[in-house]
């Protein structure tokens, strides 16, 4: 957090949430969240199970509707996009889902070429297996490129959903639980991983955890979604330097456990 | 929809159910015909994956080849065999290649070709469109700007509306080679022979009415497979009923569908 990271500018937000609510039949989950994520930054979400995070971030890649609020994505009112404009502003996102969500009857190759060929027509054959090695190289899994998703550990899959969603340079990066499911060692490469892409892309990143190492070592703000609204906001020293029961539970059992 | 689900258990009340499976069905009903509504609209709309429809056509095709000769031999033989007692108390075995063609032609071979399809590649369709649609690989297309619904259900259906009467075709003719093994065994009718009286006995609205009764099915079993795998449930049992109930559906709109052909198809042959 006290890293100098000349390539965040506070400034500029490349996100912006206002008033966004959303029901699942008369379940409120969100409950008027407002959001700004400012360019070049990472900010972390944090909450329990089922509180909303992964809706929250599918209405930002457009998945899912909200009933109210607007989502403002850079620079673009998501909700009064056609699908053809959604899909131009979801050339820019990145999402890297809670399982991977790898496409299981490709080899890695083809999983990582498949955004690319499909959207870039220009590209000859060499060009693609130039970007395709240098994501694999970003991810630190260069050796994997001719296997099958179903041969790879959890960490594995988990760099090739990043890698697969580098490939076509997003400028926003949204993480589903990065870490879910995976061991401290690996959790703490995928952490130096999501920096890491932060400091090469220059993207500016939504991370949905509940791991607070994950948030602690990626974070440079954190939020904590809390009844379906952003109880509280800042570094993650500033949220956690609380009496608040919900909060302090929460840091409790992720470091006494 | 799981709301009605807890309203009716916990009222626990006859009517309460049955006014809750009444819902349920409604509900279910107007999801497919929107889906119905959506696969025509999108298959109008490019991009047209015209590379993605080749593939599946491939895969359904060559999948379902093994089995159907194999079936489609046995059956000829089998039924030939079956057929000829009865004929022979008459004294018209002569009609034996006659009876077998149409027979084959008009029902077996539409319906076998359709129900071995149905197992064999509607439940691949429901298991594999619901273990994507489980493990967010659905989303994933969607999120990289790719329209999952044309990439993945308008290709499948588009191929199993034309590879199921290309099959049917094929299960007709390996069908009949069948019969004529048995029959040259038997009665020591020769290949031209038999097939001369094959040709004989079948029309043009016979073979009209299989091609288009087996374009339904085939578009039946593709989309069936495509709606319960796409709205398959969360959780891995999800797609297993996935996989299951679209081999069950498909079955059973299949029969229906046969029914409804047979009243037509009568109908035209008494103009
Ligand atoms: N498509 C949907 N239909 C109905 N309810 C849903 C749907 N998606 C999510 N929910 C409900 O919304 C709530 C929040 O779900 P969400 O997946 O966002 O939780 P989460 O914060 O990501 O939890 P986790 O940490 O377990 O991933 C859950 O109670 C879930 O049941
Ligand atoms: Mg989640």
């Amino acid at each position: 957090m006290n890293k100098a990271k000349s390539f965040i500018d506070y400034s500029k937000t490349v996100l912006s949430i206002r008033g966004l609510r959303k029901s699942f039949d008369d379940f409120h989950v969100l409950r008027g969240v407002d959001l700004d994520l400012f360019q070049g930054e990472n900010l972390v979400v944090l909450g329990r199970s089922g509180t909303g995070k992964s809706v929250l971030i599918k209405i930002i890649a457009g998945l899912l509707k909200a009933d109210e609020g607007t989502i403002n994505v850079l620079s673009r009112e998501v909700s009064r996009l056609t699908p053809r404009e959604l899909d131009e502003l979801r050339l820019k996102i990145g999402f890297s889902f809670q399982n991977s969500a790898l496409y299981d009857s490709m080899t890695v190759r083809e999983n990582l070429e498949f955004p690319l060929t499909r959207h870039i027509k220009s590209l000859s054959r060499a060009q693609v297996n130039q970007e395709v090695d240098s994501v694999l190289e970003a991810v630190g899994l260069a050796q994997t490129a001719s296997q099958m998703p179903s041969q790879l550990s959890g960490g594995q899959r988990k760099r090739i959903g990043i890698a697969r969603t580098l490939i076509l340079k997003p400028k926003i990066m949204l993480y589903d639980e990065p870490t879910a499911g995976l061991d401290p060692i690996t959790c703490i490469g995928i952490n130096n991983l999501i920096n890491e892409v932060q400091e090469k892309y220059h993207t500016s990143s939504i991370i949905i955890t509940h791991d607070l190492t994950c948030a602690k070592m990626t974070g440079d703000r954190v939020v904590m979604l809390l009844e379906g609204q952003f109880g509280r906001q800042g570094t993650f020293e500033e949220v956690f330097d609380t009496q608040d029961e919900r909060v302090k539970s929460f840091y409790d059992y992720n470091f006494t456990n | 929809m799981i709301l009605n689900d807890k309203n009716a258990g916990r009222a626990g009340s006859r009517k309460h159910v049955i006014s809750g499976r009444l819902d349920r069905m409604f509900i279910e009903l107007s999801r497919v015909f929107h889906f119905l509504v959506r696969f025509f609209r999108e298959l109008f709309m490019p991009p047209y994956e015209f590379k993605e429809i080749l593939n599946q056509c491939f895969e359904i095709g060559v999948r379902s080849l093994p089995l159907i000769s194999l079936t489609g031999f046995i059956m000829g033989i089998v039924f030939t065999n079956q057929s000829r007692p009865s004929l022979a108390e008459l004294g018209a075995t002569a009609l034996l290649p006659a009876l077998i063609a149409v027979a084959i032609v008009r029902a077996l071979a539409p319906l076998v070709t359709a129900l071995i399809a149905t197992g064999r590649v509607g439940s691949n369709i429901g298991a594999e469109l619901g273990s994507m649609k489980v493990t967010e690989q659905i989303d994933a297309l969607e999120v990289s700007a790719i329209n999952p619904f044309k990439y993945l259900v308008v290709t499948r259906v588009l191929a199993t509306t034309f590879m199921i009467p290309a099959l049917t075709m094929y299960t007709a003719f390996v069908a009949l080679l069948g019969g004529y093994v048995n029959i040259n065994q038997n009665e020591q009718t020769s290949f031209v022979n038999y097939f001369q009286q094959v040709f004989e006995a079948i029309t043009f609205l016979d073979i009209f009415s299989s091609v288009t009764k087996s374009f339904i099915f085939g578009f039946t079993i593709g989309i069936v497979g495509c709606y319960k795998g796409y709205n398959s449930s969360k959780g891995t049992e999800g797609v297993g009923r996935a996989a299951n109930t679209s081999v069950v559906t498909s079955m059973f709109l299949i029969f229906i569908e046969e029914l409804l052909a047979l009243q037509v198809i009568n109908a035209l042959r008494s103009l």
